[in-house]
């Protein structure tokens, strides 16, 4: 009890709180900057960091995270840029909503359900880290190829119309994936001798290519017809939201069951528990028809998925110092720097410390409601600009942003090339969503599979040979063939009768 | 955010204003120090304090940027094209002397100007707290008895890890194939693996799998160092637990691009040098477990040679080059 004091003590004191607000400032803006990314916030703190206390360094980085990835949903949903990679899953329901009249409405719902998701992976990370960071340990690459699978699936699911170009996009992120030297043969892949395309062409550039410049060139082609389109919006964030937590509590707890889970696994975060929230929601919908037409349904769930997988990644990287995403990776280094080696032992030997992290996960999710409201009513005003003025500012922020990541201006032409191929596959009817889904897993799909077969010695039943990976094999082939059988189920009933 | 904003805006400004004095005294505008590895990791840690302590030596910002991927190859190669007038500066590392053997580019240590080596962390020989070898020696028994049965993990296809092992089995006349070895995306996804039971060993250094040492999970049966580690006193050298000379480490270390004047070069291994013997330097390095080693500007060139010709040698052994 006297620990929890302490922390209570360490965390509520001017010098620790100034830092909080700051930092939640700081991620507010860095998020719904598209380009930069939470990870990004967390590395330009660092510097910072290194001259404070451990328990305000670490306040420091968990407030901005837990603000970029809400704030990342706002230029996604208003303009259609998703922010940071973990909006990118419902950034086109969120526009569609928006382009409904319903900006306030989504927006709050992306506000209230990121604080739900984060306040329930804290209690989980409260009550049940080492646990879980147990079960997080026997995840081999058989148990990853197999969930890899299973969020690819996820791709087709989530395709509005023909599921077939859903495929086709989705190859086609596949492909490009394949880009590069970061492949486990290090053999360099379609790169014509480009020192950049050894790097291969990075997600964030692809991702604000493929929906900001490609919503760029269409308001340019047709400027009249985009015009009209945000007329009458309802006014209140928090209008309505009471009434959206009772119709999907169940939503949800779903949602953040999941983001915790999937953000407890090393080496998937808070992106990958987006998208497979969102295609959870629509396969168990009671209305899957009207997902991708502006309906809120998904975004409470991936919105509550990638809030809860950021407090889910902290699970393994505090009690084995094994990241479970690319935002505690970054943490671990800060806290070895700060004394706090993590591991078991971290719960014994600095409790006050551990508490007093807890403590400052609870306040920056309750922050992000007064910080949030704020934000969308600043971010709001987007919307009454007129659109030929608003579409160069956003191509400005898209090539300054893309330019940022690594400062290079190669990051600029591919945002403009994937720009034109969104463009031309829109056009046609080919979803976006499905590429920058299979570049997110297309290296991860390739790793696991090429050294679970190193490990087996080639041997493709070893998939199936470990209990978990066995599990996660049966509901992989069970998703993909069950409508197969039940179709070849009826067939067989029909001829009997 | 606002302070990179600033930060481009000051060099913007300041270009402009060196342009007009371009022989005021060195340096009078920020610098640029190139990572080529990502924000997290160990080198950009390593970086980042260096950069910081830096910028109170030189009185000059000093903004530290990630250039990533290619394994490598891309920021190592923009720290080469860097303009040689001391305003861009790298850390390079132990890698620079394998890319070149892989025909993935044609640079080499000697492509830089070498302003100083800042840290060496030597490899060790990892496997599960739980496995039956009490030491090396029981490894390596088992390793010949079931040759190709032991996984190794903890970096990619033919990184410094991979040659690490690889060259120590090869010194111990034993065929470097019969533990083949399993690419990972770096240390820690390899320890998570071996962990998880996926692979045997992970020849990684040992600040890398500190937490999973300490957390009970993981055991070291030898450095590859002439000396004992700082961290672990208690594991023997490769000397000592199977009688090789073998050693290999992962080492750091600052330059600049070729050609910079020498008054401006002389002026900058002033500096890191003065940073190498700061306490802030020592402490940060010391709380990470990261090994600290410093070598002057020409022994720096010379490290490097023979660090280039060890690896090229290892690599022709195992087969990755040929």
């Amino acid at each position: 009890m006297a620990d929890i004091a302490t922390a209570f003590g360490m965390v509520f004191q001017p010098y620790t709180l100034s830092v909080i607000l700051l930092s939640a400032a700081f991620g507010l803006l860095v998020g719904a900057i598209p380009g930069l990314t939470a990870t990004m916030a967390t590395a330009l703190l660092v510097p910072v960091t290194f001259f404070m206390p451990p328990v305000p360094a670490i306040a420091a980085i968990v407030t901005a995270t837990a603000m970029a990835i809400f704030s990342g949903d706002i230029p996604g949903a208003l303009m259609r840029i998703p922010g940071t990679p973990a909006s990118a899953a419902y950034t086109d329901e969120s526009y569609a909503m928006t382009r409904k009249g319903q900006a306030e409405t989504v927006l709050g719902a992306d506000l209230a359900f990121s604080v739900i998701g984060g306040l329930f992976g804290t209690v989980v990370l409260v009550l049940s880290a080492p646990q879980l960071a147990e079960i997080a340990l026997k995840f081999s690459s058989f148990e990853y190829f197999w969930l890899v699978l299973l969020g690819l699936s996820s791709a087709v699911m989530i395709t509005v119309g023909d599921p077939l170009k859903g495929v086709v996009s989705l190859l086609l992120g596949l492909l490009i994936s394949a880009i590069g030297l970061d492949n486990p043969a290090a053999y360099p892949r379609f790169t014509f001798g480009s020192i950049e395309l050894l790097g291969s062409v990075g997600l964030i550039p692809m991702m604000i290519g493929m929906f900001a410049i490609s919503e760029i060139l269409r308001f340019a082609v047709e400027p009249q017809a985009k015009a009209q389109i945000f007329k009458k919006q309802i006014g209140n964030v928090f209008r309505g939201l009471w009434g959206l937590f009772r119709r999907y509590r169940l939503q949800a707890l779903r949602g953040s069951v999941l983001g915790t889970v999937v953000g407890a696994l090393p080496g998937a975060g808070a992106d990958i528990a987006a998208w497979m929230a969102y295609a959870v929601s629509k396969k168990l919908s009671r209305e899957p028809e009207k997902f991708g037409t502006g309906h809120v349904e998904g975004i409470v769930e991936a919105g509550a998925a990638n809030n809860s997988a950021l407090a889910g990644a902290w699970i393994p990287a505090l009690v084995f110092g094994i990241p479970g995403d690319s935002i505690t990776a970054i943490v671990i280094g800060v806290l070895y720097i700060k004394g706090m080696n993590p591991g078991p032992m971290i719960f014994i030997n600095h409790p006050e410390n551990i508490y007093a992290v807890f403590i400052v996960f609870f306040l920056a999710n309750l922050l992000m409601i007064p910080f949030g409201w704020v934000a969308i009513k600043a971010a709001k005003r987007i919307l009454h600009i007129p659109r030929n003025i608003l579409m160069p500012i956003i191509l400005l922020f898209c090539v300054v942003g893309s330019f940022a990541i690594n400062n290079t201006v190669f990051a600029v032409s591919v945002i403009l090339v994937f720009g034109l191929a969104g463009y031309f596959m829109e056009e046609n009817g080919y979803p976006v969503a499905p590429a920058i889904l299979g570049v997110i897993l297309g290296s991860m799909l390739e790793e696991n599979f090429i050294s679970s077969m190193i490990k087996s010695d080639g041997r493709l039943l070893a998939f199936f040979e470990r209990p978990i990976a066995a599990g996660l094999g049966i509901l992989t082939l069970l998703i993909w063939f069950w409508p197969l059988a039940s179709r070849g189920l009826r067939t067989v009933s029909r001829t009997r009768t | 955010m606002l302070k990179l904003v600033s930060r481009f805006a000051w060099t913007m400004f300041a270009a402009a204003l060196a342009a007009s004095s371009a022989f005021a005294a060195y340096p009078d505008r920020p610098i640029t120090l190139i990572v080529p590895w990502g924000a997290g990791g160990g080198t950009d840690a390593t970086a980042r304090i260096i950069g910081s302590l830096l910028e109170k030596e030189l009185g000059q910002p000093v903004n530290v940027v990630n250039r990533t991927g290619g394994s490598g190859v891309v920021g190592h190669s923009a720290i080469a094209q860097g303009a040689p007038d001391g305003y861009t500066l790298g850390l390079i590392t132990v890698e620079i002397g394998m890319m070149h053997w892989q025909g993935l580019t044609e640079l080499t240590g000697a492509s830089y100007t070498p302003l100083g080596l800042v840290n060496a962390d030597p490899a060790g020989v990892q496997v599960r707290a739980d496995a039956p070898y009490k030491n090396l020696g029981d490894l390596l028994a088992a390793i010949k008895a079931n040759p190709g049965k032991f996984k190794a993990s903890g970096t990619g296809q033919g990184g410094i890890w991979h040659l690490a092992i690889a060259g120590m089995l090869k010194d111990l006349k034993i065929d470097p194939a019969s533990v083949p070895w399993v690419p990972s995306n770096g240390a820690a996804p390899g320890l998570q693996d071996m962990v998880a039971g996926g692979v045997e060993i992970v020849p990684c250094s040992l600040p890398e799998a500190r937490s999973l040492i300490d957390a009970g999970k993981v055991k070291s049966l030898a450095i590859m160092d002439a000396h004992p580690s700082g961290l672990y006193p208690d594991v023997p050298t490769l000397k000592q637990a199977a009688g090789s000379d073998w050693t290999m480490a992962a080492w750091r270390g600052m330059v600049a691009p070729k050609g910079i004047p020498n008054d401006v070069r002389n002026h900058l291994a002033t500096a890191i040098k003065k940073v190498y013997d700061s306490k802030a330097y020592k402490d940060f390095m010391s709380s990470r477990g990261y090994g600290v080693i410093y070598l002057p500007p020409e022994e720096f060139a010379k490290f490097m040679a023979k660090s280039s010709n060890d690896l090229g040698a290892t690599m022709k052994a195992v087969g990755i080059v040929k």
